[in-house]
């Protein structure tokens, strides 16, 4: 199939629909409306559900129902609405209910702005809900990769029995870019043994989100803890660019990493010595890129995000273990980092005077 | 020797969980009656709400999706729209359907889902303890109105089954109560009735059943008894409110 001029959020609904996605729900919130919009045009025709609940909550626990009957299910937001739907997402997550979850993220806290921003770093990969759980946490950086992995997510969802975030930002969103849909998946994973379907020919099932007693629930906890491990083992992404003989690594996510690409290779070309580490999925960390580097040739990291404070050096700090000093350059509000900042901001810090 | 009473097979043979004198009881039977008569129980998924209710969970002899608070209507939209051939409905008490979930179970009733809501009123929350509940009636007392419910501060019980009655969508919505036998036998036929609506098509189908807390209430069994008779039908009253031909 040939490529498509086409806007990130569509791009995402699309991808959705391809990876076999045949109930949405979802509520409207700026900058990613295009998703639910698209949604409704075009899930009826396919035979699959469209439902505009009255409330994020409501949405997300929609999804709840049609997860625990076997199918795939996302639902997508913003920021003010990821707070609501985070009760949803604990309750998928202690259900063992597989859903994705796309957050076209814009500025917060509370309202904030409704302009692109990185503001959920936190949220999403920290404590996208109550009591204590992960999810894969997917960051595109641009709409190729945003159909991609949300195409992809749905695959994680089920494989785990677990909830899995895409955190685009608003940028991502809004942008048109040509890409490449993929085809329409036709094999997907049994759920038969699972399911809560009704209980003919065979023993009732009981969805279970908590457990009668402690030991019962300890265990449960100590198994999914092996699951969150077994990610950093195995489902790590990361774009390494030019790191092998960098004397600056630049870091960011999305948007930002893109930015920041730009700006590696005008300093390159200038004979500094840069390379950028991206990381794809925010769950599980890349912490490993970060260890790898030798702090004798690196001199320090320039971490760029669309937020203040910057939120992801803390674990870019987690991986180099204090042993690279990490520098923060974060815009907030809506304002992008632009390569010539960070340009200058590299040169600040190859000259002794960064986080000045 | 002819069989004249057993229990329903949409119930385990576990021993109740509930309370000296709780009515939940008579209200679970009730439900699985229905089902066992309608040839449902197989093809059922209960939707479970929280606190009382919720011990139901090794009761049901059938599948079932527990929700959180208040998102039982929600949930049972997700799994009707994926399953619409499955008989699905939710048991939901007062705090859970109409306090922190007044907004869910009006937009399902409104989106006219082909499921049913068995709502359980019994005027308190019972599993936190006995606090004030949307429905508790004016001067009752609780943990959280220990002088009595006063309606200047916490205005008045909500009137479920009439709000949900004033909607288009919904196709049945009745209120009985579970204090007698024989308002025992109107319950039973009118959840019938309830549960014949969604297996006919015909939309949302909703029963308000008048409980009793002996435990929260502070009150012998009997005494709780009376006290639907005597407080809780006089403003909550019996009948059936729509019903879709």
């Amino acid at each position: 199939m040939g490529k498509q001029f086409i806007k990130g959020c569509e791009a995402i609904a699309e991808a959705a629909i391809r990876a076999g996605c045949t109930f949405y729900a979802g509520y409207p919130i700026t900058p990613q409306n295009e998703i639910p919009e698209y949604m409704s045009a075009r899930m009826p025709d396919l035979g699959r559900t469209f439902i505009q609940g009255e409330s994020e909550i409501a949405s997300i626990s929609m999804l709840y129902g049609a997860s625990a009957v076997g199918a795939r299910v996302m639902t997508s937001s913003s920021g003010p609405g990821m707070a609501l739907k985070a009760e949803g997402i604990s309750y998928l997550a202690s259900a063992d209910l597989p859903a994705v979850i796309v957050n076209v993220s814009r500025s917060g806290p509370g309202m904030g702005k409704i302009s692109p921003a990185q503001t959920d770093y936190w949220f999403s990969v920290k404590a996208s809900g109550h009591g204590g759980y992960k999810t894969m946490v997917f960051a595109p950086a641009n709409v190729q990769e945003a159909v991609n992995l949300t195409y992809e997510a749905f695959d994680y969802a089920d494989r785990d029995r677990n909830p899995v975030i895409v955190l685009a930002d608003g940028i991502i969103g809004a942008m048109m870019e040509s890409v490449s849909l993929p085809e329409f998946k036709t094999v997907f994973p049994d759920k038969s043994g699972w399911v809560a379907d009704g209980c003919e020919a065979r023993e009732p099932r009981i969805i279970k989100n908590s457990a009668v007693d402690n030991e019962t629930w300890e265990k449960y906890k100590i198994s999914r803890a092996g699951m969150y491990e077994s990610w950093r083992k195995n489902d790590v992404r990361v774009e390494e660019y030019l790191v092998e003989d960098a004397e600056f690594i630049l870091t960011g996510y999305g948007t930002c990493a893109r930015i920041a690409k730009t700006a590696v290779r005008e300093l390159r070309a200038e004979g500094m010595k840069v390379g950028l580490i991206r990381p794809i999925t925010l769950q599980p960390f890349p912490y490993e890129s970060y260890r790898r580097l030798d702090p004798a040739r690196v001199r320090a990291i320039l971490d760029v995000e669309m937020s203040i404070p910057v939120q992801m050096i803390e674990d870019v700090q987690l991986g180099v273990c204090n042993k690279i000093p990490v520098f923060p350059l974060g815009r907030d509000g809506g304002f992008t980092p632009l390569h010539q900042d960070i340009i200058t901001e590299m040169k600040r810090i190859s000259a002794g005077q960064g986080g000045e | 020797m002819q069989k004249i009473y057993a229990k329903p097979e949409s119930l385990n043979k576990v021993s109740s969980p509930y309370c000296p004198g709780c009515l939940h009881g008579v209200a679970q039977k009730l439900m699985a009656q229905a089902l066992d008569s309608l040839g449902l129980r197989e093809k059922s998924i209960i939707v479970m709400g929280v606190g009382c209710v919720s011990l139901g969970r090794t009761y049901f002899n059938m599948d079932m999706v527990p929700a959180a608070h208040g998102r039982a209507p929600a949930v049972a939209t997700g799994v009707k729209r994926i399953r619409p051939d499955r008989f699905v409905f939710t048991y939901q008490g007062d705090g859970d359907l109409a306090a922190i979930g007044t907004s869910e179970i009006i937009h399902c009733a409104n989106r006219g889902e082909n499921i049913t809501t068995l709502f359980i009123n019994n005027a308190t929350y019972g599993m936190t303890g006995g606090q004030m509940a949307p429905t508790t009636l004016v001067g009752q007392t609780s943990t959280t109105t220990p002088a009595g419910r006063d309606p200047k501060t916490t205005g008045y019980p909500l009137k479920m089954a009439e709000i949900i009655a004033t909607l288009e969508a919904p196709a049945y919505v009745a209120r009985f109560a579970l204090n007698s036998p024989a308002n025992i036998l109107k319950a039973a036929k009118g959840i019938e009735t309830a549960f014949r609506m969604q297996v006919e098509n015909k939309g949302f189908s909703f029963v308000e059943l008048l409980s009793n807390c002996p435990t929260n209430w502070h009150m012998k069994p009997l005494d709780a008894l009376a006290t639907i008779e005597k407080n809780m039908i006089p403003y909550y009253p019996l009948g059936e409110f729509k019903v879709r031909k």
